[in-house]
């Protein structure tokens, strides 16, 4: 079942059209990247989903459901502007937002405490946001996101402001949750994130959606038939009829580093048959874009032609 | 509705918990007529242990005969016999409070009496100066017209307006404008600054939320409007509850202060010592009879206290109270959501404030002066001023049509600006680095929702 489907929503201002009919569907107990440069409506979307603002049309379901009021008390959201009451203490503040969640002020208390005592803060429980670290502040708020167990989490940006050992931490638990059964929406501009975490993505450029699925199958689609051989022996030439020769360089004594793109409809097999005939290949491997290459090339325009095929494909 | 709850909560507890807010109530109720008496005691010993003014007088008509038999507690005369000229040069080499210049003038309408001072004499002193002469001139008219001092003395006789509203059924009530009016007017400034001192606790809680950034998770659990009202109705709360707490302190404390000092006055004193001497039945008789005079008199005071009709006034106070706060608070959160600093929100301030200032000067110059007059009747229905007018005006009367009117329209005037707050606001609040301007919250206003 999906998590959520967003269809043909749109949203416009007086001045802009912040999402002009995006439909995207987010397949349960998954990583889900939602992408997109500054200001292409991915916070609007969040913000809808989230309904702390509505869509001008379309409809949205979760879980089977169209969205009602309710349905807030399943998703835990962590905003990319965020913060906390500075003069609240922590557990205070904890039991507020947890509450508002639709939790009983027990259930709320107990839950907590689980949390604190897995990130080993259990002894924070009184002190002032305000005494907090920004890195102790943000352990905080996705604490608040997650503690009510949400089925649906929304992480806008979650990693901006946190050290490497405390980003190390975060990535665990959302690993963890989503082994909980959880699916999470990870809105992001860290590519490397989305690269290493996510298991489905859809990209959002000037409030249009233009791409989405399986990351393995995206990536699949920008394949460019393109490889990296490792060769030893002597530098060599392709017949130019099947191949072109991208990049040749010497990485140590004797051994060559060299990216092949081969023609359309030649496979790598035959381009290893073709290479052993001429030298003596020491590692093969097929260059697959990365989401950094796919997103860039994608929000430039300049993947124009792979846009086109991807969208008569889909 | 139960998350509202939570929020009113919150805003009520995190309020009432700071210390600030302890020492505020605790201390406000002290201090203030403690700063009051002390004035009032420095004030008192002052004029007490204040020297009398040295008055010259160049008394040319010999009518006043203002010598030293004269001098009063405030004024030492010093008859002159010289000219006006060298009388101002003497004077001026004299530190003396005033030259006193009388010169020939008509008893019927005396004119060129002059003051020379050497600084600007205070308008009490003067008056003072201006009544003693008044009197003597009084004196001298009584003389021509051949009028005996005694007779005068009895002539002049005290009347005492005993106030009876008549209703239309027959029922007399006593009243008394004097009292209801004091008390209106009391409690008509009392929520001018309640509601102004709130809405601005509302503007800076708002202000709060949004420069921490807290309020995009608040509103992913409820919405904006929700915390909205909540937050008012937190706020009002923390002010009702220090605003109870102020009248039972001050109840308390004055009631003990007057038992502290009723037990020591001396009249009491003397008088137990009197009521234990006496054995004679006649005495005994007359302090009864007197005694029995002083009840009826106690009861006349305690029915004209109970026909001021407390509890209504507390009720309709109650009401306007929280009716003009809700009215004012839900604005004052909107121009909160829309600015990022309480300096940023002083253009806004004023003008919303500026219908509760014309209730305000309202109260003074019309419902005081006129509280049956044009100007009144539509302060006190217009819901923007009826919240300060209508409270000074009820203690005169108000047809019970016109108090209903009025309810009516201002709950109708706080459902239409909470509506209007409530679509700026849910706007404002996610609108960070937005330079605003009536403009701007106009086109939040009308986004759709």
């Amino acid at each position: 079942m999906e998590a959520l489907l967003v269809k043909e929503v749109s949203k416009r201002y007086a001045a802009h059209t912040a999402l002009d009919k995006v439909t995207i569907s987010i397949p349960e107990k998954t990583i889900f990247g939602l992408l997109g440069p500054n200001g292409a409506g991915k916070t609007t979307l969040i913000r809808i989903i989230n309904q702390i603002i509505n869509s001008d049309e379309g409809e949205i379901i979760m879980f089977g459901e169209k969205l009602k009021p309710g349905h807030v008390e399943n998703i835990g959201y962590l905003p990319e502007e965020r913060g906390l009451y500075k003069k609240m203490t922590v557990g205070d503040q904890l039991l507020y937002l947890a509450q508002l969640k639709g939790l009983s002020k027990k259930d709320a208390l107990a839950k907590i405490k689980i949390w604190l005592e897995k990130f080993g803060i259990k002894d924070w429980w009184n002190k002032k946001v305000e005494d907090l670290s920004k890195g102790m502040a943000q352990k905080i708020q996705f604490i608040s996101t997650v503690m009510h167990e949400p089925k649906l989490i929304i992480l806008d940006e979650p990693f901006s402001g946190f050290d490497p050992v405390n980003a190390q931490l975060i990535t665990e638990k959302i690993l963890e949750l989503k082994e909980n059964g959880s699916t999470i929406i990870f809105s992001t501009h860290r590519m490397e994130t989305v690269e290493s975490l996510c298991d489905h993505i859809a990209l959002i450029n000037r409030s249009k959606k233009i791409l989405e699925g399986p990351k393995k199958q995206v990536k699949e689609q920008f394949r460019s038939n393109t490889f990296t051989v490792e060769h030893r022996g002597n530098q060599f030439t392709l017949p130019s009829d099947k191949y072109e020769l991208k990049k040749q360089q010497l990485i140590e004594e004797g051994m060559f580093s060299s990216t092949i793109q081969a023609k359309e409809g030649i496979k790598g097999n035959q381009l290893i048959r073709d290479l052993i005939e001429i030298t003596e290949v020491y590692s093969f491997q097929e260059k697959l874009p990365t989401m950094a290459d796919i997103f860039i090339n994608l929000v430039k325009g300049e993947g124009d032609e792979a846009l086109q095929k991807h969208l008569q494909e889909a | 509705m139960n998350k509202v709850w939570l929020i009113i909560q919150r805003e009520f507890l995190t309020r009432v918990k700071k210390k600030s807010f302890l020492i505020v109530t605790i201390l406000v109720p002290l201090l203030v007529p403690t700063i009051l008496g002390g004035l009032i005691y420095v004030a008192v010993k002052q004029s007490e242990a204040a020297k009398p003014d040295t008055v010259l007088v160049l008394d040319e008509s010999g009518q006043f005969n203002l010598d030293t038999t004269k001098n009063t507690k405030r004024f030492h005369f010093i008859p002159l016999q010289v000219s006006l000229e060298q009388a101002k040069i003497a004077y001026n080499e004299t530190k003396d409070f005033a030259l006193l210049y009388v010169p020939q003038f008509d008893i019927n309408n005396p004119k060129g009496l002059t003051l020379y001072t050497q600084e600007n004499p205070s308008i009490e002193k003067v008056g003072e100066l201006e009544s003693i002469l008044a009197e003597r001139v009084r004196d001298l008219k009584l003389q021509e017209y051949k009028i005996d001092k005694e007779v005068l003395k009895n002539l002049r006789t005290k009347i005492d307006l005993k106030q009876i509203n008549l209703s239309k059924t027959g029922e007399e009530k006593s009243s008394n404008s004097g009292i209801l009016g004091l008390t209106g007017v009391a409690l008509g400034i009392m929520i001018y600054i309640f509601v102004l001192v709130d809405g601005i606790e509302i503007m800076q809680g708002v202000i709060d939320e949004k420069t921490s950034k807290v309020v995009e998770i608040i509103v992913s659990s409820v919405k904006p409007f929700q915390l909205m009202l909540g937050k008012i109705i937190g706020i009002a709360a923390v002010g009702v509850v220090q605003f109870l707490i102020w009248i039972i302190l001050i109840a308390f404390l004055s009631t003990s202060v007057l038992h502290y000092f009723g037990l020591r006055t001396p009249q009491q004193q003397a008088m137990e010592e009197v009521t234990k001497k006496i054995n004679d039945p006649d005495v005994k008789e007359a302090i009864q009879a007197q005694q029995q005079q002083q009840n009826v008199q106690v009861k006349e005071l305690m029915d004209l206290l109970g026909g001021v009709q407390w509890a209504k006034i507390a009720f309709v106070f109650l009401f306007y109270f929280l009716g003009g706060y809700l009215l004012y608070g839900a604005l004052f959160a909107a121009v909160g959501s829309g600015v990022e600093s309480i300096q940023e929100s002083q253009q806004f301030q004023f003008p919303i404030t500026i219908p509760l200032l014309i209730g305000y000067f309202g109260l003074f110059m019309f419902v005081l002066r006129d509280p049956h007059g044009t100007v009144s009747f539509w302060l006190s229905i217009i819901p923007f001023t009826s919240p300060v007018a209508m409270v000074g005006l009820i203690a005169y009367g108000v047809p019970t049509w016109q108090l209903a009117l009025s309810m009516v329209l201002l709950i109708a005037g706080f459902l239409f600006t909470t509506w209007v707050a409530g679509r700026i606001y849910r706007v404002g609040i996610l609108m960070t680095g937005t330079k605003v301007s009536w403009k701007v919250l106009a086109r939040w206003f009308m986004i759709r929702e």
